[in-house]
């Protein structure tokens, strides 16, 4: 049975307001599990995910935004909405440290996308302070647990919460870059923007 | 693990569908908004316990019919018998222009084709089930849902031609 698009026309603005106003009657039902919404950015468009416990994904056009919205489905809950007001706050936080005038991240954040050593690494990053680096292992003596170098390298890469947990300031001991979620070229811009 | 899809999904898959047949079943105004709005809240807070198997555009048209029915009978609630006829209805959430004439053309059917439009025709259910839903035999179903179509095709066509002649 196929419906008839020309014969039955519904506007794209109609679907737009509708969809605006789920947005609003999901969160005042308290159904909305998963927000998220994208954002541009110096290092490319981001995608950013919320729970009403606060900010859970940052993720990068080159994870894939339909994989990352589909694992976000799978892992938290399907009920799962493109809303950006529940990002408002991120968006405007992550506006301002690419424009360089914030150093640190105000938001509440949910972190049940890791756990184990994992969480507790990334639980650590943001004591590395805007503008400086650490290598792998300092993060490793950092949070007790010196010879887990490679957990470490792990837990940057695992990372779900990429520019606002700053995991693009741990570094190899020999100073080169390492690897990272959204690629070279993007850890290396964030730690110009930080330099500058 | 859930295999359910992410609701954003369902709602660009079907959102429209969901629209036309809102319109089709309570004409192209705020009623139908209102019925669209609780079908995608009620759907979405059912969605996580939805059987993954789930023809879902067939669940949701079958939601959209209860909520429909919903909003029937809270208008009818809360009609109030008035001197004060308004003069015309307002343009403000409706379709525009042709989309319009359209709309009204459906809500003009004859009731058993308008639904039958709007369910079989418009909604994909099968006409087995929509005459369960509205009553009859199957087969008249499917005859007033084609006739329906029929009368609005030929309808459009008189006014596409006019207009093109008046160009």
């Amino acid at each position: 049975m196929s419906t008839d698009n020309d014969l039955f026309p519904v506007d794209e603005a109609t679907l737009a307001r509708l969809h605006a106003r789920l947005e609003r009657d999901a969160d005042t039902a308290g159904i909305l599990d998963v927000a998220y919404r994208t954002v541009d950015s110096p290092v490319g468009p981001l995608l950013l995910a919320a729970t009403p416990e606060g900010l859970v994904r940052v993720a990068y056009e080159r994870e894939g935004f339909d994989a990352v919205v589909q694992t976000l489905s799978d892992r938290i809950s399907p009920r799962i909405l493109e809303a950006p007001q529940r990002l408002d706050a991120a968006a405007r936080e992550l506006e301002e440290y690419f424009a360089g005038t914030r150093h640190t991240f105000d938001l509440p954040l949910d972190h049940r996308l890791s756990s184990g050593f994992r969480q507790t690494v990334q639980a650590a990053l943001p004591s590395i302070e805007y503008g400086r680096t650490l290598s792998y292992g300092q993060v490793a003596a950092l949070v007790g647990n010196p010879k887990a170098v490679r957990a470490v390298g792990t837990a940057c890469a695992t990372n779900p919460l990429p520019v606002v947990v700053p995991c693009h300031r741990v570094l190899r001991s020999d100073g080169s870059l390492g690897g990272y979620v959204g690629g070279a070229d993007a850890k290396s811009a964030l730690l110009t923007l930080e330099a500058a | 693990m859930n295999t359910t899809i992410p609701f954003e999904q369902a709602i660009t898959q079907h959102g429209a569908t969901v629209l036309r047949v809102c319109r089709a079943v309570l004409g192209p105004g705020a009623d139908a908004e209102d019925a669209w709005s609780e079908t995608f809240v009620a759907a979405l807070a059912a969605w996580p316990d939805l059987d993954p198997d789930t023809n879902v555009e067939a669940w949701l048209v079958r939601v959209a019919r209860r909520k429909a029915i919903d909003v029937t009978r809270a208008r009818a609630r809360h009609a109030v018998p008035t001197d004060d006829v308004p003069d015309r209805p307002s343009n403000v959430g409706r379709p525009d222009g042709h989309d319009l004439d359209l709309w009204r053309a459906v809500a003009a059917l004859p009731e058993r084709q308008r639904l039958a439009v709007a369910y079989h025709y418009l909604g994909g259910l099968p006409h087995t089930e929509t005459a369960e839903l509205i009553g009859g035999r199957p087969d008249a179903v499917r005859r007033a849902a084609a006739d329906g179509v029929r009368s609005l095709r030929r309808a459009f066509a008189a006014a596409d031609a006019q207009e093109g002649a008046s160009r």
